[in-house]
């Protein structure tokens, strides 16, 4: 009722520029962000939930070898062999969706594609994106993207199945591997949409922070949440067509007859006439994009963390600039550190030196923001909405799998790890888990605000703690599967006699990962029954600063009935010594609040007059 | 299995504990109570308190499952490189295990510690310069004493290898390795071209480069001589792999088109290893660590390190590609014929059989 009521005020208010719009494009093409972010939510979601089962069947082939599939026969068919073995190419098809769904199209799509649509026109005090059309393009075209990746599930040789990393000559080659045939070709036509997705998303979220700021809203007043969904964009936008070369290049490669990434190459009893190349090549290409991907996922997690954080703690968050600072340094780290992923490549050694100090850099900051986080939640008043809970899970996380990194980051101590399970346990808990936690920690925290609705805290809290203790359950014992020197992508380890043992730890992971599993069904309930029969949200629920609880309780389209407020303070302002209520909104100006300012903030009750004189950047308003 | 029922155990047991506190909340669910002014955060607590059980039960788990895996982790180390990079790791490990502690202690005690209490205001505390300086240098000085160890290591380790080196030649295909040796005579691996690969020629030896007449192949077992250096020449046939040793600590990608290498001391003869093991069955490995089709995971060689002089008797053991092929005498240049044949003296009798045979019929 409340939208349709909002959507009457902003008819008035702007004289008739706006009618109902039809069913298509409210909810099918529709140019509102926040319609587009829950198509990138819902898409994600349905992603992941693929994306997980996957997982949960390679991980019984490697928890429990010779496992019995014949009960997935009625899906996977002549995947599974007559006596119930799963199929060993399928395996590796299975491990290598199972990293590109979640990669790319949970991690990125899902959780940047979300929340960048949804809170940056809310967050700064817009009224959409910069281009509405552009940003409905970017979502079909992610969503034309899964759908390809959907049907290669399908195609008679397989999906790709040559690792999500897709390294030539193996993805290049149809003879191979099955999946590096059809498969591989629909995996590349897929990404290169999908690379077009980000692109359009990217250009659209930079261009909206930079220019569609509201009345006041500095940069040093911009909550972190959109500094971090700043710098993804900007990450993003370099990195992706590095990607999109290299796929090119992969796609002449593999249509054309052209030798980028093939050389002397002699495989079922032929000679290939590719002389010249490099597979080099391609994981340079490849890392240069996929290094910084590993932040794009993982950036708008710490923006969200901050802002739940400090929150539900009732305090600003520490060190505000030191956390943007850190950020900016990640991001342009980001792309100097690609080539740690290649010690063992055969790279030059001097270039591997180069990249283990560039590497262990990154450590500094990422240290500086877990110990900002930690300084965040000390002489708080911690309240554990599912979102706090979701936020404090993050940052162990992003702490514990960080840690590890500066083991893997070191060359010489790489060369033993490098591609063994202590690898795969690093990246699932630092970008993985920790990533995943951000998304739902948003996902709780702004539901009201997408939906009108509550989620259950008690099932939101149920669903924590069941998640967390699981994703432990699952990666610690894995760290000691890669000590003990386990590679991965192993489709069973009872060929070798190193690998011959500990199998009652991969077991162990397994049953985790399953019970982990199970637990996002919680979630999953959760999500669907708040959507329609959630209790009514209130207008603030979590107390918060921001600006996107001023606006209606479901906001129409246009976000703010009548004009969109002036903001005059940072987003931070809880618990501040002398006021009358925990928290201060960005819209209460200095002098409302004589008895809680600082000297320096006095200061500034002269500038809301000019504050208030301008008036740029309304959409609505320009139209006369 | 007893650790994995003792942990499951363990699981569930918190599961159970976790739903029967909860019940009092669901029942809440259902009646959709709202939170009231005496309670205005309803299961705050009992969250914190989770928090405080999960740390402790957290690493006593830790500790148990670090205690029972321990056994496997990095395999003993038998090159020189090896346990010094095995060192390094441990000594990381234990800085990054205080850090993880300290950390994750903080997180979930404060979390307890400062839960919502009625009446409460959270201390307004934004930042503070000094104490980010500090855990901005802290840091960053254990960065640089983490990284410049293991620079050097990383430099001592990719450095030139040694002159008297052991050359031998390892080449991945899918899905097995074959290790060539430069032969008794020359001690020069001989040229090899891909195009001369086919089912016999699986290396692609070039014939007219003389090194190669006595140079032999082994596409299931390497022997390497126990403390000399050993040079691996690295590359692959057809797609990436990736030569990895565990107990070497010994790891390379092979690559189509660019080869490459990596040079160890291994100290320990498989022997020795057999006797500190306890495992009489005991024998290294290499295996693939760069995914390369289905096979992948069953890609592997044995490797046998002896001492030198049975090592060398071995190596004198073995016929040369060009005895086990004779007929491939026929791509030796006119010029080396004379010389190839010195490696084959009973090829030339059985061609005259074969002329022989032919003119008798």
């Amino acid at each position: 009722m409340s939208a349709i009521h909002s959507e009457n005020v902003i008819h008035e208010s702007d004289h008739g520029h706006h009618e109902e719009l039809p069913f298509w494009r409210k909810y099918i093409f529709a140019e509102d962000h926040k319609m587009i972010a829950k198509q990138y939510l819902i898409t994600g979601i349905l992603w992941a939930v693929i994306g997980i089962a996957m997982s949960v069947i390679f991980r019984i082939q490697i928890g429990f070898p010779g496992a019995d599939f014949t009960w997935l026969k009625p899906i996977l068919g002549e995947w599974i062999d007559n006596t119930g073995k799963l199929n060993p190419e399928f395996f590796l098809a299975l491990v290598t969706m199972h990293g590109t769904i979640m990669v790319f199209f949970v991690l990125t799509a899902g959780l940047s594609g979300t929340f960048s649509n949804f809170l940056i026109p809310l967050q700064i005090g817009a009224r959409d994106m910069a281009s509405g059309f552009m940003n409905m393009l970017s979502y079909w075209f992610f969503f034309a993207a899964s759908v390809i990746m959907f049907f290669s599930l399908f195609v008679q040789t397989g999906p790709a199945s040559g690792g999500w990393v897709i390294y030539p000559p193996l993805s290049a080659l149809p003879q191979a591997a099955p999946g590096s045939g059809d498969g591989m070709t629909l995996w590349l036509i897929s990404m290169v949409l999908f690379i077009i997705s980000q692109l359009l998303g990217g250009i659209n979220y930079i261009t909206t922070i930079i220019n569609l700021r509201t009345r006041g809203m500095s940069f040093t007043r911009l909550p972190l949440t959109i500094w971090s969904f700043l710098f993804t964009a900007i990450l993003g936008l370099i990195s992706f067509p590095v990607l999109f070369s290299a796929a090119l290049l992969l796609i002449m490669d593999r249509s054309f007859g052209t030798s980028f990434y093939l050389s002397e190459i002699y495989i079922n009893g032929e000679a290939l006439p590719n002389v010249g190349g490099s597979p080099i090549l391609f994981q340079h290409l490849f890392w240069f994009l996929g290094h910084p991907e590993v932040y794009i996922v993982i950036l708008p997690a710490l923006g969200i963390t901050s802002e739940v954080i400090a929150t539900n703690s009732r305090k600003p968050i520490f060190g505000y600039r030191a956390m943007i600072v850190s950020m900016l340094g990640i991001a342009v780290l980001a792309f100097i550190v690609w080539a740690h992923h290649m010690f063992v490549t055969g790279m030059n050694p001097f270039l591997g030196s180069v990249f283990m100090f560039l590497t262990l850099i990154i450590a500094v900051p990422s240290a500086v923001k877990g110990f900002n986080y930690i300084t965040t939640l000390w002489k708080g008043n911690i309240i554990f909405t599912p979102g706090m809970l979701f936020a404090i899970g993050m940052v162990s996380l992003f702490v514990t799998g960080g840690l590890t990194g500066i083991i893997l980051g070191n060359s010489a101590l790489d060369i033993q790890l490098h591609d063994t399970y202590f690898v795969v346990a690093h990246f699932h808990v630092v970008m993985g888990a920790a990533a995943a936690f951000g998304l739902f920690s948003g996902v709780y925290h702004w539901f009201p605000k997408m939906y009108g609705k509550m989620m259950s805290n008690s099932m939101g809290q149920l669903h924590f703690w069941l998640t967390f203790i699981g994703v432990y359950l699952v990666f610690i014992p894995m760290h000691y599967v890669g000590i003990a020197g386990f590679p991965r992508r192993y489709y069973q380890f009872t060929s070798n006699d190193f690998t011959n043992v500990l199998s009652d730890m991969n077991a162990f992971i397994t049953l985790a990962a399953i019970l982990t599993f199970v637990a996002q069904f919680i979630f999953l309930f959760n999500f669907f029954y708040s959507i329609f029969k959630g209790r009514k949200a209130t207008n603030n629920p979590w107390g918060s600063n921001t600006l996107e609880w001023t606006t209606p309780i479901v906001p129409g389209h246009g976000n703010w009935e009548g004009k969109i407020p002036a903001v005059y303070r940072w987003p931070y302002d809880y618990s501040k010594p002398g006021a009358k209520s925990d928290f201060i909104p960005q819209t209460v100006p200095y002098s409302a609040t004589p008895e809680s300012n600082l000297p320096h903030e006095n200061e500034e009750i002269k500038l809301e007059k000019v504050i208030e004189a301008q008036n740029f950047n309304d959409q609505f308003d320009q139209h006369h | 299995m007893t650790f994995l029922v003792g942990i499951v155990l363990v699981v569930f047991l918190v599961l159970v504990i976790l739903v029967i506190s909860r019940v009092q909340s669901v029942v809440n669910l259902v009646k959709s109570k709202q939170p009231d002014e005496q309670n205005p955060h309803p299961g705050n607590n009992l969250n914190a308190n989770i928090f405080l059980v999960v740390l402790i039960l957290g690493f006593i788990g830790i500790l148990w499952s670090y205690l029972h895996a321990s056994n496997y982790f990095l395999p003993e180390a038998s090159s020189v490189h090896g346990r010094r990079t095995d060192d390094l790791f441990w000594f990381s490990m234990g800085i990054l295990t205080i850090a993880f502690v300290v950390v994750n202690f903080l997180i979930f005690y404060f979390s307890w510690k400062y839960r919502f209490k009625k009446g409460n205001v959270a201390t307004f505390y934004p930042d503070n310069h000094k104490l980010e300086m500090v855990w901005t240098i802290i840091p960053a000085i254990v960065m640089a004493t983490l990284v410049f160890t293991g620079w050097r290591a990383w430099a001592d380790i990719t450095s030139e290898a040694p002159q008297d080196a052991e050359v031998i030649e390892i080449v991945g295909k899918q899905f097995g390795w074959i290790a060539r040796y430069a032969g008794v005579h020359d001690n020069k691996l001989g040229d090899y071209n891909y195009k001369f690969i086919d089912a016999q020629n699986e290396l692609g030896l070039d014939l007219s480069d003389e090194n190669s007449f006595d140079d032999f192949t082994n596409p299931s077992v390497m022997h390497i001589p126990a403390n000399k250096p050993v040079l691996l020449r690295i590359r692959a046939r057809d797609v990436l792999h990736s030569v990895f040793i565990p107990h070497m600590r010994v790891k390379m990608d092979a690559v189509p088109g660019m080869p490459t290498k990596f040079w160890f001391v291994a100290d320990k003869t498989t022997e020795e290893m057999r006797a500190e093991t306890g495992n009489p069955d005991f024998n290294y490995e290499i295996t693939c660590t760069e995914i390369c089709g289905s096979g992948h995971f069953g890609m592997k060689m044995q490797l046998v390190v002896e001492d030198e002089a049975s090592y060398k008797k071995w190596c004198a053991e073995q016929k040369t590609f060009l005895q086990t092929y004779p007929e491939y005498v026929e791509r030796v240049p006119a010029n080396l014929k004379a010389k190839a044949m010195k490696f084959i003296p009973d090829y030339q009798a059985e061609e005259q059989v074969a002329v022989a045979d032919t003119t008798s019929l």
